[in-house]
Order: structure tokens, then C-alpha cells, then sequence
């Protein structure tokens, strides 16, 4: 018997996700992302609400160009999971499990995630 | 008519749940920093600490934290079992993860009760 030639699409450029797929792979990756970041952030609290030296530091940090920069990543990372999560929840309880209603609502979040985090970056530069 | 006998301990269900309610754990305390800090006065050091160091919200925080980690326990796991497969350096990813969340958790709480 021949081996059969199936098409296995393994090759991540040649991989065409629907919008659910997209949403969801970033969903997973800012998760990631997110939790790879902690130790920074929890840092960056400690600082915030430490002695006024300790403040100083923090705003001096936060004030670094490149650093704001990885921050408003980090905050598009914290609104797309945000959002992804709700519509995770809202599907779970069975709102929007149609093909239209998930399409549209993956396209929706994703859109937020980058429009608030740019709204969001632009009045926290 | 297959009659399908679910048996085990169920720790899949238990993490898929708590993933869920410390998912909704953090939104509201989101909802809760975001209006405080919109409602509160003007934002500097001393109504940052003065916020942070609340009971109620010292708590709140303290709840957040414990979900965050607990949620990201079970995320960061599925994604080592989804990736990793050799067993040997999955368990070590594992401990890992669970060591860095368990001290974070306690550094965390630290940064909240010295206040």
C-alpha cells in the first residue's frame, strides 16, 4: 500500500489561521509573555510603593524611553488577554458560540486589544 | 447506547474551573484598581501607598496575586505539556514554574503588608 500524501501544513508561515485561531495563539502567547515578565513588574510594584528614594527609582525606569516602550507591549499583552479571557468566559457559559458570533467577536477583541492599548500608550507616554 | 463511566480524581475539571474563578478574581479587582484610581485624587507616591494599603484593598490585592498565580500555574503548565515532551524536562519546567509562582506569591504579599 502506498503511503498516502496528505497536505501537513506544519510549516508555520504556510499555516493560514481563521480570526479565532490569531486571537487565541495570542491569547496563549501573552500568557506566556505575561508570566515571563512577573518578576519585572512585581519589582516595579515593590518600588512604586517603597520608600520616596525607592519611588524616585521607579519613575526614573519607567521614564526611559525604551522601557515605556517594552511596557505598553507588555500592556497590549495584559488587554488582549483581558478581553480574549472575557470572550473565553462568555463562550463557556454559551454566549456567541455560533461560527458568525465567534468570528466577529475574536475579530472584536483583537481589534481592542490594539486600539485601547494604543489609546492607553499614547496618554501614558 | 454507550453508557460512558467517568472515573479519576478530576483534577483536570478542578484546574479548568479554577482557572475560570481566578480568571474572574482578577477582572474584578482590574475593574476595582481601575475606578479607584480614576475616582481617586490626583496620582502621586502618597495616594498611590495610601490606596495599596487599605484594608479592603490590601486584600483585594492580596486575593489577586493568589489568583494570578494559581491561573498562571495552570496556564504555563498546558502550554509545558503541550510543547515539552520528553517527561524529564517537563517535570523540571514544572517545578520550575510552580517554585518562581509560589515565590512570587510571597514576595508579593511582603511588598502589601510592609506598607
Amino acid at each position: 500500500m502506498l503511503a498516502k500524501k496528505r497536505p501537513k501544513y506544519l510549516n508555520l508561515i504556510q499555516i493560514r489561521l481563521p480570526p479565532a485561531g490569531i486571537a487565541s495563539i495570542m491569547h496563549r502567547i501573552s500568557g506566556a509573555g505575561l508570566f515571563l515578565i512577573l518578576p519585572l513588574l512585581i519589582y516595579l510594584l515593590q518600588l512604586s510603593l517603597g520608600t520616596p528614594q525607592d519611588f524616585a527609582t521607579f519613575k526614573a525606569v519607567a521614564d526611559h524611553p525604551l522601557v515605556k516602550l517594552f511596557l505598553i507591549v507588555v500592556l497590549w499583552g495584559f488587554v488582549h488577554h483581558f478581553f480574549m479571557g472575557i470572550r473565553i468566559l462568555l463562550i463557556d457559559i454559551h454566549i456567541g458560540v455560533d461560527l458568525p458570533a465567534a468570528r466577529a467577536s475574536a475579530v472584536l477583541v483583537t481589534a481592542v486589544g490594539v486600539l485601547l492599548t494604543a489609546i492607553l500608550g499614547v496618554k501614558l507616554w | 447506547m454507550v453508557k460512558r463511566i467517568v472515573v479519576g480524581a478530576h483534577y483536570g475539571l478542578v484546574d479548568w474551573l479554577a482557572q475560570r474563578i481566578t480568571a474572574l478574581v482578577m477582572l474584578a479587582y482590574t475593574l476595582i484598581l481601575v475606578v479607584s484610581l480614576l475616582a481617586g485624587p490626583a496620582p502621586s507616591q502618597e495616594s498611590w501607598r495610601t490606596l495599596m494599603s487599605g484594608t479592603g484593598m490590601r486584600y483585594a490585592s492580596f486575593l489577586c496575586i493568589l489568583s494570578l498565580c494559581y491561573h498562571a500555574w495552570v496556564g504555563v503548565r498546558d502550554i509545558w505539556m503541550d510543547y515539552v515532551q520528553p517527561v524529564g524536562i517537563r517535570l523540571l519546567m514544572h517545578t520550575l514554574t510552580l517554585m518562581a509562582l509560589i515565590g512570587y506569591a510571597g514576595w508579593t504579599t511582603q511588598i502589601l503588608w510592609r506598607l
